[in-house]
């Protein structure tokens, strides 16, 4: 799950990390009083689950209320454009107004598994305020990496490695190990699945601060910080996506015109690949589960077709503990009851795959049925061309 | 022959009383495994479809002399109970288990490693030797005994490629599902190791997905040490980055861990990589007959 820059400050603030003072408005007439209230130039900045959005103007440095009030106007409401947004954009809803700081340096700061070593890894660079990745790319020398044992947490001697690798000096370096013991202690509270400080500031006057804060979390862990679940913003979500989620179907939209019903997530990535292969374009990823009933046959159902790009779907199912008769009676109930007007194309395979194949030809109804995945992706892929297989 | 469990298993059921684990029990004891009981804290001295129940794992072992797990509990619950498996020394813990928190994995991973117990998963769909015995999810009667071992992060993708040998009358020595969480016990160096030292198993299928690096690790160790041919599929060519695409660890983050380089990677180390998942099979078949 991802979360807003305003509401991840606001939980390091709680944990002890250094942020800057500032308040998020929905309305522009209230960026005013904040901007009165903080004093001195303030930042606008927009509030969107995207990075990059410095470079579409969804940040501005600012003087005063009236000029703040001025750019909150300009942003709320907007498209903002990055290059994590597509060229759709996402809309503003909100913005986050702080003080303005005198940056001496940027640094960077990220947390986050590195899956071979089986450790949380503490990365900083000096290039703060660039793409880490593209640092890593470019100079990897200058990203230095603490692995965290999990049941020593992250040790003094650590924080003080990469506070002098970063050229900190002085204070700066007990500083650093605060913010960082902090940062990680956050991270495990709240079982986030990322963390990025990106910049981490020195200030003039020689202070740390994160100036930007990006965290995700581990959707696995939902389940014990209910506190966590209210931040979910579904405004910045697929509206399908979000309607999917209520009845525990893993979908998520694409751009093409073939929609998909597969179980099993490897199976439905694969059932991706392999409509790509036959010449067409997935319109979505959608697992239904191992254990799909009727009912949720009817809500993948209702999902697919509301997506108006599709022109054809693919239902491809396994059947092991899934028996294919079941869901044959449960794909024809769904059919009749939303009276779906595009072609299916079914391809099933395992327990009872005859029986499900005699009811799918008895219905009555205009189902194509394969025998392969291969012939299964050729078929739906002409029918979504509008092409008789 | 085969690997990890035959007919010597004595398989155990961490949540033998639930829902799955009872429906589980019950398709492994009809495969032919030896099925000796089960574990659910607070019934433990009743008996539940006829097999004991216990406590503890601990107490289930010493009692039944089980030396195999296999783990249906909740995900908050699914953690603990790879620790108990350790604890009590079980040589395989089989965890089929969706959905644990990401920092309980890298904890009880850092409290076993080095210790004697195989984890496999948690999150997949656990193992079957054909025609002897299973410890999991993977439908029996898809199988045939035969020559070629399967190694896969993904369910139903395993069961298509066991489909398809069966059909072309290959069959198989172990399919082992090794799961799609991030953190996961048995890696696919792991397996493919375990296959190498089986004389029975002369080919190996390996089913990867995107997200991490695991398929690359793979693809170095078996250009080095594997000699027996492999057919590779990696799942997730046209997902999109930065989205997670079902499994808990099948992410494309920051550019890194595409099918693209995973397959290209394997593709260099002489893997037999195949874009399609409906020639799976057929490539198997080809290497195996390397004349015809």
């Amino acid at each position: 799950m991802k979360i807003h820059e305003y509401q991840a400050k606001a939980i390091l603030a709680k944990h002890g990390v250094p942020v800057p003072r500032g308040e998020v408005v929905f309305d522009p007439a209230d960026a005013a009083a904040v901007a009165a209230r903080l004093g001195g130039t303030v930042v606008v900045k927009a509030q969107i689950h995207a990075g990059g959005r410095g470079k579409g103007g969804g940040v501005k440095v600012v003087k005063g209320p009236d000029e703040a009030a001025a750019a909150a106007r300009q942003m709320i409401g907007m498209n903002l454009v990055t290059y994590q947004t597509g060229p759709a954009g996402q809309k503003v809803r909100r913005v986050l107004i702080e003080q303005g700081l005198r940056i001496e340096r940027e640094l960077y700061l990220g947390l986050v598994l590195d899956r071979a070593s089986e450790r949380l890894v503490l990365m900083v660079s000096s290039e703060g305020g660039v793409e880490i990745e593209k640092v890593a790319e470019e100079s990897p020398e200058k990203i230095f990496k603490a692995f965290i044992h999990p049941g020593i947490g992250l040790s003094a001697f650590q924080t003080r490695k990469l506070a002098f690798a970063l050229g900190l000096r002085g204070t700066q370096v007990a500083q650093a190990g605060k913010m960082m013991t902090a940062l990680y202690g956050a991270f495990v509270a709240t079982d986030a699945s990322l963390l990025e400080i990106n910049p981490l500031i020195v200030t003039e006057d020689g202070n740390l601060l994160a100036l930007d804060a990006k965290m995700n979390f581990d959707d696995n862990a939902l389940f014990r910080h209910p506190e966590l679940k209210e931040l979910r913003d579904t405004s910045e979500e697929d509206p399908l996506e979000v309607e999917a989620s209520k009845f525990s179907l893993n979908y998520i939209k694409l751009d093409g015109t073939v929609g998909c019903m597969v179980n099993g997530a490897g199976l439905a990535m694969a059932t991706m690949d392999i409509i790509k292969l036959a010449g067409g374009e997935p319109a979505n990823f959608l697992d239904v589960g191992g254990g799909a009933n009727a009912e949720q046959i009817r809500n993948a159902f209702r999902i697919l077709t509301a997506d108006k790009a599709v022109r054809a779907v693919l239902i491809n199912i396994f059947g092991g503990i899934l028996r294919c008769d079941i869901l044959a009676e449960g794909v024809i109930a769904a059919v009749r009851e939303l009276g779906v007007s595009v072609p299916i194309v079914i391809r099933m395979e395992g327990t009872n795959v005859e029986k499900g194949k005699q009811m799918l030809q008895e219905s009555g109804l205009n189902f194509e049925t394969a025998d392969d995945m291969s012939e299964a992706a050729s078929r739906v892929v002409s029918a979504a061309r509008g092409v008789s297989a | 022959m085969a690997v990890l469990i035959d007919k010597n298993t004595r398989l155990m059921v961490q949540g033998i009383t639930g829902r799955e684990g009872t429906f589980h029990a019950k398709a492994a004891a009809a495969y032919g495994t030896t099925v000796v009981g089960g574990v659910t804290p607070g019934k433990g001295g009743t008996t539940h479809e006829g097999w004991p129940v216990f406590n503890t794992v601990a107490e289930c072992m010493a009692a039944t002399g089980a030396n195999a797990s296999v783990i249906f509990v909740p995900p908050a619950g699914g953690a603990d109970a790879i620790l108990e498996a350790a604890d009590a020394g079980l040589p395989l813990a089989v965890c089929i288990t969706e959905g644990i928190p990401t920092l309980d994995m890298l904890r009880a991973f850092a409290a076993i490693r080095g210790g004697k117990t195989r984890v496999i998963g948690p999150n997949c769909p656990g193992l079957i030797t054909a025609g002897q015995a299973k410890a999991g999810i993977i439908p029996g009667h898809i199988c045939k005994e035969g020559r070629v071992g399967i190694v896969s992060k993904s369910g139903t993708l395993t069961y298509e490629a066991i489909h398809q040998l069966t059909k072309l009358g290959l069959g198989q020595t172990t399919c082992i599902g090794i799961g799609g969480d991030p953190l996961i016990g048995t890696s696919f160096i792991d397996a493919l190791s375990l296959f190498a030292a089986d004389p029975q198993t002369e080919a190996v299928v390996m089913i990867g997905e995107i997200g991490g690096n695991a398929e690359q690790d793979a693809a170095v160790w078996i250009q080095r040490h594997f000699r027996k041919p492999v057919v590779g599929f990696i799942a997730g060519q046209t997902a999109p980055p930065g989205r997670r695409m079902g499994h808990a660890g099948a992410i494309i983050a920051g550019g890194k861990g595409t099918a693209a380089e995973k397959m290209e990677a394997l593709a260099s180390a002489g893997v037999r990589v195949v874009k399609s998942p409906a020639d799976i099979g057929s490539a198997v078949e080809r290497l195996l007959k390397p004349n015809s």
